[in-house]
């Protein structure tokens, strides 16, 4: 007989709440602790990342069983959404200093609309310039942050 | 007459023109977000705060208050029209609310809804009122050992009340208790955690976190969920909007009952707007001659939790203002707010800045006020944003989050970190951990620590002054029975079924 992962979620999730824990404790314990009376610099992250392990432990533990049903995997991740979104908030950080926030909005608004599988591109364009006009009078204008408008 | 003094200074302040332009402007775009569906309260204050980075302090206070209770109501719209609640605290109004929608009666929830918010968040201004002066007294006779003890109780409440596993919401705290230490440490000058990064120096930027987690984390998980999950269709005819002479009949109890449930429990830390509106509906249900009635459409079930939820969300400011303890992550996120307008939360607000607190509280009495005239004839209006489909509105929201970080240092690395905390928020909404835990220990990291310090350099090293001290133990004895509860399991079975409904 052998012990299985019932939830793979939990089991995901425990090994990640451990490692943190572990990661935290790691890095704390090279600060100077100092003792209870006098902190140091690495005392109360260390405690943190102690209990962190515990519950970690716990978590994962809880989703080992010898017995039991199963809880049902969903679906993998999709990356597409996560890679689009991600790319496109780089890709505006990346531009607005040299481009300004009207161009930086269109590529934002364009490559967060890759996101998806079932593309609109006259929609995508309509909402960009949209976007990018609104952003530009709201902003730029209108509360006055110092972001360029217009490739410099 | 102290409290007519303190509401006179507060008006004033509140009703300057640009004052309530900003509180009208700051419940219009809160009920416009908020009303949008999934888009609760935290995230909605998140999105908007760049809009306040330019006003002054009380303006921007003023404005965020407002969005705050606009998305709140906004939420009781989508969880009434649509059965699909921004957030928990509307979760019981979607029941007996969406119920009266589909017997054609959508337009009397909405009016009793606003009708009992409004008198709930007056009769809350005044609680604030009078209470937040001899609190702030209460609070400067706290010390450190029970600051401290107050804060293990907040965050033990809240992750009671966070919905879903309590190990993995403990979890989640701690990891925000520990994302809240990067930087360089007060006491000794140590860098931590910072993995010689110098833009790490000042501590992780609450924004980024905020709105990685709850902006881009979202919207990935939404994006992905969207293609197996069409959307709803919203209901077209709404019908009259003010309640008939029955409707008040049946109502005007609950109301009542509802408005002290949601101001006492509202104060409670880690309370807020959600256990008044749950233990409301429970009342109601209990206290009904013909129990059938609910979850069929019965008034009692809409008037009670939304006069509930709106003294909570009111009377939740009150830690915040007089102690400077967030008790919910919107909190978290208005004392976020406070420090980017450089004021440092606390008893000593009160009288250092009067025309910024009592402007403030007076202000939610003139919000709620806007909110019920904003929301009576715009119903037409919100019921046609429930249709916006979502690929419209996420680039906008991803917009307003880069536009948001950016502008707070214009620094590529803060957007990186967003970035990065997106994907990391992504990955806890699959794994099922409820994120708002996270954001109010990364607020009350660094003030648990000092905390913790100075007690215990006071007691000399002796860790017995939390249980020595009269009113650290009263805390502490009430965190204890927090934890017996959610271990005993009856109490956990009906907790669980609280948050299935």
């Amino acid at each position: 007989m052998k012990l299985r992962i019932l939830n793979r979620r939990d089991a995901f999730a425990g090994a990640l709440f451990l490692s943190f824990g572990l990661a935290a404790g790691f890095v704390s314990s090279s600060y100077p602790l100092g003792n209870a009376m006098r902190m140091g610099a690495g005392y109360f992250p260390l405690l943190l990342g102690a209990v962190l392990v515990l519950l970690g432990s716990a978590i994962l533990w809880r989703s080992l069983r010898l017995y039991g049903e199963r809880v049902p995997d969903e679906e993998a991740p999709a990356l597409r959404p996560a890679a689009c979104v991600g790319a496109a908030v780089v890709a505006f950080a990346l531009l607005v200093p040299q481009l300004g926030l009207l161009i930086a909005t269109v590529v934002l608004t364009l490559v967060s609309g890759l996101a998806r599988s079932d593309l609109h591109v006259r929609e995508l364009a309509v909402l960009s310039a949209v976007l990018a006009a609104f952003g530009v009078a709201v902003f730029s204008y209108g509360l006055g942050l110092p972001l360029p408008v217009l490739p410099a | 007459m102290e409290l007519l003094e303190h509401l006179q200074v507060g008006f004033a302040s509140a009703l300057t023109w640009s004052n309530v332009l900003y509180c009208f402007a700051g419940v219009t775009l809160g009920t416009l977000v908020g009303v949008l569906p999934g888009i609760g309260p935290v995230a909605t204050i998140a999105m908007l705060l760049p809009i306040t980075y330019g006003l002054p302090p009380t303006a921007a206070l003023i404005m965020l208050a407002g969005i705050y209770y606009g998305a709140q109501y906004g939420g009781s719209t989508a969880a009434i029209l649509v059965n699909l609640p921004g957030e928990s605290s509307s979760l019981v109004t979607c029941i007996d609310g969406h119920a009266m929608a589909k017997n054609g009666r959508a337009g009397a929830a909405l009016g009793i809804a606003a009708i009992g918010s409004f008198f709930a968040g007056t009769v809350a201004t005044l609680v604030i009122a009078a209470a937040a002066a001899p609190l702030a007294e209460l609070a400067l006779k706290f010390g450190p050992a029970e600051y401290f003890s107050l804060m293990v109780l907040g965050l033990i409440a809240a992750v009671v009340l966070a919905q879903g596993d309590i190990l993995k919401a403990v979890a989640m705290t701690l990891l925000g208790l520990l994302l809240g230490l990067v930087g360089i440490d007060v006491n000794s000058g140590e860098e931590r955690f910072t993995f010689g990064m110098p833009q790490l120096a000042d501590g992780i930027s609450f924004v980024v976190i905020s709105m990685g987690i709850f902006g881009l984390g979202e919207i990935i998980y939404n994006l992905e969920r969207e293609r197996q999950k069409s959307r709803e269709v919203a209901i077209r005819g709404v019908g009259r909007v003010l309640p008939t002479r029955e409707d008040y009949a049946r109502s005007w109890k609950p109301v009542l009952r509802g408005t002290t449930l949601g101001t006492v429990l509202g104060v409670l830390p880690g309370g807020g707007a959600m256990l008044g509106s749950f233990t409301s509906y429970m009342v109601e249900k209990r206290l009904a001659r013909d129990r059938s009635r609910f979850g069929k459409g019965a008034i009692e079930g809409v008037a009670g939790p939304e006069s509930a939820n709106n003294a909570g969300a009111q009377t939740s400011f009150i830690p915040l203002l007089v102690m400077g303890l967030p008790s919910n992550a919107v909190m978290a996120l208005m004392i976020g707010a406070m420090m980017i307008h450089g004021i440092v939360p606390g008893p000593q607000v009160m009288g250092e800045r009067p025309e910024l607190f009592w402007g403030l509280i007076a202000s939610m009495w003139i919000g709620n006020a806007l909110l019920l005239l904003l929301n009576l004839p715009l119903i037409g209006v919100w019921v046609r944003l429930l249709a916006v489909p979502y690929r419209m509105l996420y680039p906008a929201i991803l917009l307003l989050c880069c536009i948001g970080v950016f502008s707070v240092n214009n620094s590529l690395f803060d957007v990186l970190l967003m970035v990065g905390f997106g994907f990391l928020g992504y990955l806890f909404i699959r794994l099922r951990c409820e994120p708002a835990p996270l954001l109010l220990g990364f607020v009350l990291g660094p003030m648990m620590e000092e905390n913790l310090r100075r007690a215990m350099l006071l007691s000399r090293g002796d860790a017995t002054v939390f249980f020595t001290r009269p009113l650290s133990l009263t805390l502490l004895l009430m965190a204890l029975a927090l934890v017996l509860v959610m271990v005993l399991p009856s109490i956990r079975a009906t907790r669980e079924v609280a948050f299935q409904d």
